[in-house]
């Protein structure tokens, strides 16, 4: 099967910044796909790429297996839900659904009724006649959204649509987008910063740092066995031992992660069986309803965290400064790629 | 969903293939774009600017009142030694400068309280107020103040009503701004060049305050500073490329300006008459051209000067 | 930012401004209505409409209007044109050289009108034409393409480059998007820009007294007439006229160019 995006060796420069360095990857058709990363690691200007915004200096971009290095974005069938949302403020709401096909010469009565549709399928029937002006950020992302779909584009792409969301918002419209997106069928494209939106909607995700992919695959497994330290940390927090660290705790030859909640947190007098341990001093322990939080400096140098859940007797000090002893199995522990 | 291919068929038409053609070639299009606008600017003004500069470098013949036109620099020798000459270009700068203070001086309160204090359907009041006499008339405003301030005028009258008939008398005695009348001393025409200006010099201004974030205001009142100190530490700083700004117009409007004086003043010349008359009666253009050089000199050290103070990122 | 109690002297120094930048206008509206006809007499002795009908009624004046409208609707056609293609090329991007161009197109209000009225007129003489009607109409047009420029290029740049994508992004080429999108977002700026230069043209007078020759606009008429002892009233009325004239265009571009913002 064809990919429906194709990146093949894609670098983009802009004047010293390479904000794009030799990534490949393949989108299925169909997919829910994320681009997660932090701000200038490259993510955006790949969904720019794929729009037609902007054409990489090297390598292609595929559609469909086409390279559309020449294709400008009004003849690719993909559309985009902007981070302002960028809607047309002197166009009613309707008017803004109705673009795409108004330039694409749809009669005005077919284009109205299309319209509507659409508004009717992200929940903004009658408000129609409103301004971009006059709506709220939620009702703004629908609008651009409905007007994004209406062309029935085969990638949707989509750049961090609900950064500027409430939480609850941001979580409701999060499983509106993955329903929706379930049963339109289209490829979607997602950028975003936030880990926990990349893992909860997508199929696959692709962790971007400085210009480059540093592991793409199922939300589960970015999870449990991240590739590199950035993966391990970016995603879920885990804690990284890196080279002379990793030694001196377990004689272990190569940096591991170990996820805060699989490591335990007993008195320095504990010793349990079988499990790898560390000594060190609590630095602050942050209460967060069913669990808590703890951070502790080891004496081997990192800082690691635990989770702990309310249901466990505290029975170890926990002011900063009180001595404890962190252990962890050595299933926990995920062998990273040296640096 | 339908079975098109990611990539649309084109929709055929010429124009868009011409849409097309330019969004693969941006330079070109950027190019299109600015031959004709150049075109013009390059000949009419640079053009015209260049010939004037090459006259300034001919001469006039004495005996034959004709263009010689052979680089010389005798036209420029004759600006700067003979004294006469000397004296109107000084002349003209302590105007200049002079108007510069002043309008500052009147145009800072207006824009301070336009920015700062009025209430947003004041601030619009104040923003068409500053507007309307800035593109009423030019003309019509200089008459005006020959009006105001003629023999007869409002100005004597206002003096009499007060009874300071006496004081008036005193100013027009006095040396170097007073005359017969004050339509006709540099005084007079020193107020005028202020009042006409004095719009350009509030508006850069009331720009730069705007942008001087309230939190800075608020911050400094937090940290302990009275109001006097705030703005002289901190908000008087952060005008200052308004000011400078500001200062760019009323200085280089006032060096060029030959209408104003030959209107309302005393009879020594400035700069502007200067070059006027000699393209006129004395048919001496390149001694016309070689006094307008004065000018753009001084402007550009200006310029210079005043690009420090920041007065570029506030026009 | 706003201060609950506005210090007295401020508020006192702005309005005092304020009135000093607006009483000589209200003088030549008072004067215009004058019946003392030979000196600047005030108060006016009294009040009278007589010279309304003698400045109507002077031809010279007519062909002088006749002659400033006729320049400065040309003027301000080519203006348009050229202003709006530089706000264009100008509005986003760098390249190199794109300083100077920002200087250049800065420099016809920067440097002073007469300057600019020497040039040209050297530059007439060099090439042996007749100053006219059309070298009044290059004159103008030089700092009017500056004008409508600095209008519509201030209101590009308030345009997010996200609405352009958008709507090529939705399907519409280069020319579909300046239509449906850049158009009705920049045509105010437009008929601002363009109303400014007309009122601009029609009061030249500083490089128009070079390039016109013979021909008289309305304000070089206005200029002789100022040292013609007779009529003198007549000169205050066709002040007020030129005053209205202009002041409607201008009052209406500010209203058109406000940011949004500022509208409730």
């Amino acid at each position: 099967m064809t990919a429906a995006v194709e990146f093949r060796d894609v670098a983009r420069t802009f004047g010293e910044v390479r904000a794009v360095d030799r990534v490949s990857l393949s989108i299925e058709s169909g997919e829910f796909f994320a681009m997660l990363g932090p701000s200038g690691s490259g993510k955006t200007t790949c969904l720019r790429l794929i729009a037609g915004f902007d054409l990489p200096d090297s390598g292609h971009v595929l559609l469909d297996g086409q390279d559309v290095s020449d294709v400008p974005p009004y003849e690719r069938s993909v559309n985009t839900v902007f981070q302002d949302y960028a809607l047309f403020p002197h166009m009613t709401v309707l008017e803004n659904v109705a673009y795409g096909p108004r330039v694409r010469k749809v009669s005005s009565a077919e284009r109205a009724t299309r319209a509507r549709q659409m508004l009717d399928l992200v929940k903004l029937a009658g408000f129609e006649d409103r301004r971009p002006a006059q709506l709220s950020g939620g009702q703004k992302q629908r609008v651009a959204l409905a007007r994004a779909l209406i062309n029935e584009p085969k990638v949707l792409l989509l750049d961090e649509p609900l950064g500027a969301l409430d939480l609850k918002l941001r979580e409701e419209m999060q499983i509106e987008l993955r329903n929706l997106q379930r049963r339109l069928g289209i490829t979607f494209v997602y950028v975003t910063h936030d880990q926990g939106e990349a893992l909860s909607m997508s199929d696959r995700v692709a962790v971007f740092n400085q210009g480059r992919i540093e592991q793409m695959a199922s939300a589960r497994e970015l999870y449990t066995r991240p590739r590199t330290a950035f993966v391990a940390r970016f995603v879920g927090g885990a804690n990284v031992a890196a080279g002379d660290v990793a030694q001196k705790l377990c004689g272990a030859s190569q940096p591991f992660a170990v996820r805060p909640e699989s490591v335990q947190v007993l008195a320095p007098s504990d010793a349990p069986t079988g499990l790898v341990v560390a000594d060190g001093a609590v630095l602050d322990v942050q209460y967060h309803g069913a669990t808590s939080r703890w951070q502790v400096k080891l004496d081997a140098g990192e800082i690691f965290s635990a989770t702990r859940n309310a249901s466990e007797p505290v029975k170890v000090p926990s002011a900063p400064g009180d001595r404890v002893r962190l252990a962890w199995s050595r299933d926990a522990m995920v062998a990273l790629e040296a640096q | 969903m339908n079975a098109t291919a990611t990539v649309l068929p084109s929709m055929g038409g010429p124009l868009r293939g011409l849409s097309t053609f330019f969004y693969r070639r941006s330079t070109l299009y950027l190019f299109l774009l600015l031959v004709p606008p150049l075109l013009w600017l390059g000949t009419v003004y640079l053009g015209t600017l260049f010939a004037l500069l090459m006259q300034s470098f001919y001469s006039i013949d004495e005996f034959t009142a004709q263009i010689v036109r052979k680089p010389t620099l005798a036209t420029y020798k004759a600006l700067v030694t003979q004294p006469a000459n000397l004296d109107i270009v000084f002349r003209t700068m302590s105007m200049a400068v002079c108007v510069t203070i002043a309008s500052a001086i009147i145009a800072f309160p207006i824009a301070n309280y336009m920015v700062r204090y009025a209430s947003s359907r004041a601030k619009a009041v104040f923003y068409v107020a500053v507007l309307v006499p800035m593109w009423t008339s030019y003309l019509v405003k200089v008459y005006a103040w020959r009006l105001i301030l003629a023999k007869e005028g409002i100005l004597s009258w206002f003096f009499h009503a007060i009874g300071a008939d006496a004081l008036l008398e005193a100013i027009l005695q006095a040396p170097g701004i007073g005359g017969p009348s004050v339509a006709s001393s540099y005084l007079g025409m020193f107020i005028v060049f202020v009042y006409m200006w004095l719009p350009y010099m509030i508006l850069p201004i009331a720009a730069a305050l705007e942008r001087v974030p309230g939190s800075l205001i608020q911050a400094s009142a937090d940290l302990g500073a009275r109001p006097a100190t705030t703005f002289r530490t901190v908000i008087f700083p952060l005008a200052m490329p308004g000011l400078a700004a500001g200062s760019i117009f009323t200085f280089s409007l006032t060096l060029g300006d030959y209408i104003i004086p030959s209107i309302v003043g005393a009879p020594g010349y400035f700069i502007g008459m200067m070059v006027y008359q000699q393209q006129g009666t004395a048919g001496n253009i390149p001694l016309a051209a070689a006094f307008s050089v004065v000018p753009i000199v001084l402007i550009a050290l200006y310029l210079a000067f005043v690009k420090r103070l920041g007065a570029f990122d506030a026009l | 930012m706003r201060r609950n109690r506005t210090p007295l002297g401020a508020r006192v120094a702005a309005y005092a401004g304020l009135a000093f930048m607006h009483f000589p206008v209200l003088i030549i509206l008072l004067y215009a209505f004058t019946t003392e006809d030979r000196t600047y007499q005030f108060p006016p002795p009294g009040l009278t409409l007589h010279w309304f009908d003698i400045a109507f009624s002077r031809s010279d004046m007519w062909a002088a209007l006749r002659l400033s409208v006729a320049v400065a609707t040309a003027a301000t056609l080519g203006a348009l044109m050229l202003g709006t293609l530089a706000a264009f090329a100008l509005a986003r991007g760098s390249f190199r050289g794109k300083q100077t161009l920002t200087l250049l197109f800065a420099m016809p209000i920067a440097l002073p009108g007469i300057i600019t009225g020497i040039a040209l007129l050297s530059a007439i003489k060099l090439a042996r034409l007749d100053p006219g009607y059309w070298t009044i109409v290059a004159g103008h047009a030089t700092f009017c393409i500056v004008i409508v420029h600095n209008n519509v290029i201030a209101r590009l740049r308030r345009i997010p480059a996200s609405w352009i994508e958008a709507s090529m992004d939705l399907g519409a080429d280069g020319l579909q998007t300046f239509r449906h999108v850049l158009l009705p977002q920049v045509g105010t700026a437009l008929l601002a820009g363009g109303m400014l230069a007309f009122a601009l043209s029609f009061d030249e007078i500083i490089v128009t007294i070079f390039t016109s020759g013979h021909e008289k606009t309305l304000p070089i008429w206005f200029f002789s007439e100022l040292f013609r002892p007779r009529d003198r009233p007549v000169t205050n009325v066709v002040a007020v006229m030129v005053i209205a004239v202009t002041l409607v265009p201008i009052v209406l571009a500010y209203y058109l160019t406000r940011p949004k913002e500022e509208r409730s």
